[in-house]
């Protein structure tokens, strides 16, 4: 079948391999196939790719649950939205999302993938307190912190190269309410925004908007949100019957693909120019449901569709703090006068995390969509030698075209997990388009 | 609460099925072959819908071991949910006949021998339910399904003889006839999209008719009126058709 990532770009020919239990998973391991796992296809570009892949979403049993301290142990075929449905209504939240609650646990974990509490709560690594992995052997082991620790820390942010994520442990946290108490606030340019950030470190949430499309004395001007987990007290009168609500939400699906016109530096710039100008000067207060603060792109199904046929890529990277303010004037510079980019920019101060292909470190996260078209894979190889000077890095699960050498430059520790992969797995059973295009 | 018992539970559409009635707040006992690997889902239903689940060995083949194997459940189901089936390979089954028994002896005998003993104790109790997941394949006989076909036939006429019989004594049967489904069963086939339901859905119908005391339910509800031409079709036009 003909099968795509998120972003819609690169489609390939492949064989989807449904698995039901361990055995059908050593069945198809005992082949001499090359193999990949996938959960939603939710990462952008080739990570979850291969001739051969093997589908997760049919492990998807919950394994175990302490009311007490919320720890959870689930298999990586659950979605995040599975968790939520079951879970807010007893109180409890996961301890780190990302943007989407359409992903499984075991793409999460092997993305280490961060949420607006990255500067807070760090990656979801650090709340994983083991993994149950089935090797390319078709053995299984576990792993933690305090077991086979080297080849859990491969694994956490790994890509699926190092082993199938049967189950995961982690801890849940206690909310008071399904609700956000969320502060928007305008920032005209870049200094502004990364002060507010800095004067924002003490919420648990923070991200902004950011118009990549503005120029000059506007360049940098942004929305930054952040919010808390509402309490009860917080909550307006009418709010406090749905406390601890949460359903499945209505929703808008794009039927169709967008004619690739629609989206242009036109209307992109028009876009920005009313949401930015929507948003009043000073600092607003909302009470927010879950879904609005944390998914707002879930709400419309298939998205991904305005961006045309051709596909999009979404360009993610981070900067060293040190060099952030430099580094993203200069990219905002290239953006805009490339003139193609998105409405959906986000910037994001992580806090300090370390890894070995774990893609947030301290420092600025700045991440846009661009729909493909001739001539930007050639901008964006500009951008990258612009991020690598800078010593920064790409987010692999967004990547579908970074070269070998920009991978290399910006994970220095690519190497050391080559070796713990070796050991693991030495005849490089796991493989993805993306690992084998950049080497890993 | 009461217990439903689920055959097949291991099978997408019985792990559905698991899933709907746990939410609507049974208890479950989940039967397959290799039960041990049983373990999973029932931690899962546990842990989702707050319920007690037990595991158990059973053989649709092993009908020795029926009576014994449902006499030892404590307590008793209220309700006995039949899913597990199989399709068999329709060319070898055209040339070996173990193959041709296999299919029916699955789809046919196996729930004769359980569901005798089950409707004497429904019947005797004067309560229970029993819910057989046969086919849309066995309204009509075709090529492709020769034996799959007429053994689900003869699974849906068992299932209305029952109904028949228990009727008088309050005990509920609903035969269940499925469409195309996407299943393991159906993994690879290619079949039409649009046409094409998921377990989920199946699970729901089969809830709702449940609820509604039906006595059978097609699901999706189109399959009745796609079956209700292929039906009646003259057999000088379905000699014709490739379906
Ligand atoms: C709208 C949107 C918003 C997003 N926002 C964020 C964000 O804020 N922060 C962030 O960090 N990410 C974000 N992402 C990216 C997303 O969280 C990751 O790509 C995630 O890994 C997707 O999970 P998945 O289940 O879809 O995995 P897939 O896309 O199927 O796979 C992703 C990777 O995980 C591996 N994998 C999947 N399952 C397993 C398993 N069981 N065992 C081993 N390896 C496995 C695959 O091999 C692949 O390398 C966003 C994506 C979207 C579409
Ligand atoms: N999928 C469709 O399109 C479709 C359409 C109409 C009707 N149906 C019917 O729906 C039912 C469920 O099938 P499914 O689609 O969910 O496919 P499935 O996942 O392949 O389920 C079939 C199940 O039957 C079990 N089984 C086979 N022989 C058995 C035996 N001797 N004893 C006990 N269990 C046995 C299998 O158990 P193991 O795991 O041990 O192999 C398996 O779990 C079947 O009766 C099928 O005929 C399906």
């Amino acid at each position: 079948m003909e099968l795509t990532n998120w972003g819609r770009y690169p489609s390939i020919e492949t064989t989807l391999h449904a698995c039901r239990s361990e055995g059908d998973l050593r069945a198809i391991l005992s082949d001499d196939k090359k193999i990949i796992p996938r959960g939603l296809g939710r990462c952008y570009g080739d990570s979850a790719l291969n001739s051969d892949i093997l589908s997760t979403l049919h492990l998807n049993c919950f394994r175990a649950f302490d009311e007490g301290t919320g720890e959870l142990t689930c298999e990586g075929g659950v979605t995040l939205e599975d968790i939520l449905y079951l879970f807010v209504p007893r109180g409890w939240f996961l301890p780190v999302t990302p943007g989407t609650r359409f992903i499984t646990v075991g793409g999460a974990v092997a993305s280490d993938v961060h949420g607006k509490n990255h500067h807070a709560a760090g990656a979801l690594s650090r709340h994983i307190r083991g993994l149950k992995v089935m090797l390319a052997s078709g053995e299984t082991i576990f792993c933690s912190r305090d077991e086979n620790e080297e080849f859990f820390h491969a694994t956490c942010g790994g890509m699926g190269l190092t082993g199938i994520i049967l189950e995961a442990t982690f801890r849940l946290i206690r909310i008071p309410t399904a609700f956000i108490r969320q502060e928007t606030v305008r920032a005209a340019d870049l200094d502004e925004i990364m002060n507010l950030f800095e004067t924002s470190s003490d919420w648990t949430y923070s991200v902004a908007w950011i118009d990549c499309m503005a120029r000059g004395g506007r360049r940098g001007r942004s929305i930054l949100m952040r919010g808390e987990h509402a309490r009860m007290e917080e909550l307006p009168g009418r709010k406090i019957a749905e406390a601890r609500m949460y359903g499945k939400n209505s929703h808008m699906t794009v039927p169709c693909d967008f004619p690739s016109l629609s989206l242009n530096r036109f209307s992109v710039r028009a876009f920005n120019e009313i949401y930015y100008r929507k948003t009043r000067h000073g600092i607003s207060r909302s009470i927010t449901g879950l879904d609005a603060f944390f998914y707002p792109l879930d709400g419309i199904l298939q998205w991904n569709r305005i961006y045309g046929k051709r596909g999009f890529t979404q360009y993610q990277f981070v900067l060293p703090k040190e060099s952030s303010r430099e580094g993203l004037d200069t990219i905002l510079g290239v953006i805009a006068e490339f003139g193609q980019g998105s409405f959906l920019a986000v910037l994001k101060l992580f806090g300090k995390q370390e890894g070995l292909l774990n893609f947030p470190r301290e420092g600025y996260t700045l991440a846009l969509d661009f729909p493909i078209r001739d001539g930007l894979f050639e901008v964006l190889d500009r951008l990258d030698a612009v991020v690598l000077d800078y010593g920064g890095r790409h987010y692999l699960t967004k990547d579908a075209r970074m070269a070998k050498e920009t991978f290399h430059k910006g994970y220095p520790n690519a190497g050391r997990f080559a070796e713990i992969k070796k050991r693991y797995d030495p005849d490089g059973k796991f493989q993805s388009l993306q690992s084998r295009r950049l080497g890993i | 609460m009461e217990y439903a018992l689920i055959i097949g539970a291991k099978s997408d559409i019985g792990r559905a099925l698991a899933a709907r009635y746990a939410r609507a707040g049974y208890n479950l006992y989940l039967a397959a072959r290799k039960s041990e690997e049983l373990t999973r889902e029932a931690d899962n239903l546990r842990i989702r819908y707050n319920v007690r689940v037990a595991t158990l060995e059973f053989d649709l083949l092993d009908t020795g071991n029926h009576e014994e194997i449902y006499k030892q459940l404590s307590p008793r189901p209220a309700g006995t949910i039949c899913v597990a089936g199989y399709l068999g390979d329709q060319k070898i089954a055209e040339i070996d006949f173990s193959e041709a028994r296999k299919i029916i002896d699955t789809n046919f005998t196996g729930w004769v021998s359980l569901l005798n003993i089950i409707a004497e104790d429904y019947e005797s109790s004067g309560s229970g339910f029993i819910i057989g997941i046969s086919s849309v394949a066995g309204d009509r006989g075709r090529r492709s399904n020769t034996i799959y076909g007429s053994s689900k036939a003869a699974f849906t006429t068992y299932l209305s003889g029952l109904r028949h019989r228990l009727h008088s004594s309050g005990v509920v049967v609903l035969t269940v006839k499925p469409g195309f489904v996407r299943t393991r069963m159906t993994e690879g086939m290619d079949l039409p999209e649009k046409l094409t339901a998921k377990p989920e859905e199946v699970a729901e119908d089969v809830f709702r008719a449940h609820r509604k005391a039906r006595a059978i339910v097609y699901t999706r509800w189109y399959w009745r009126w796609i079956m209700w031409v292929i039906t009646r079709m003259p057999d000088r036009l379905f000699q014709r058709i490739s379906i």
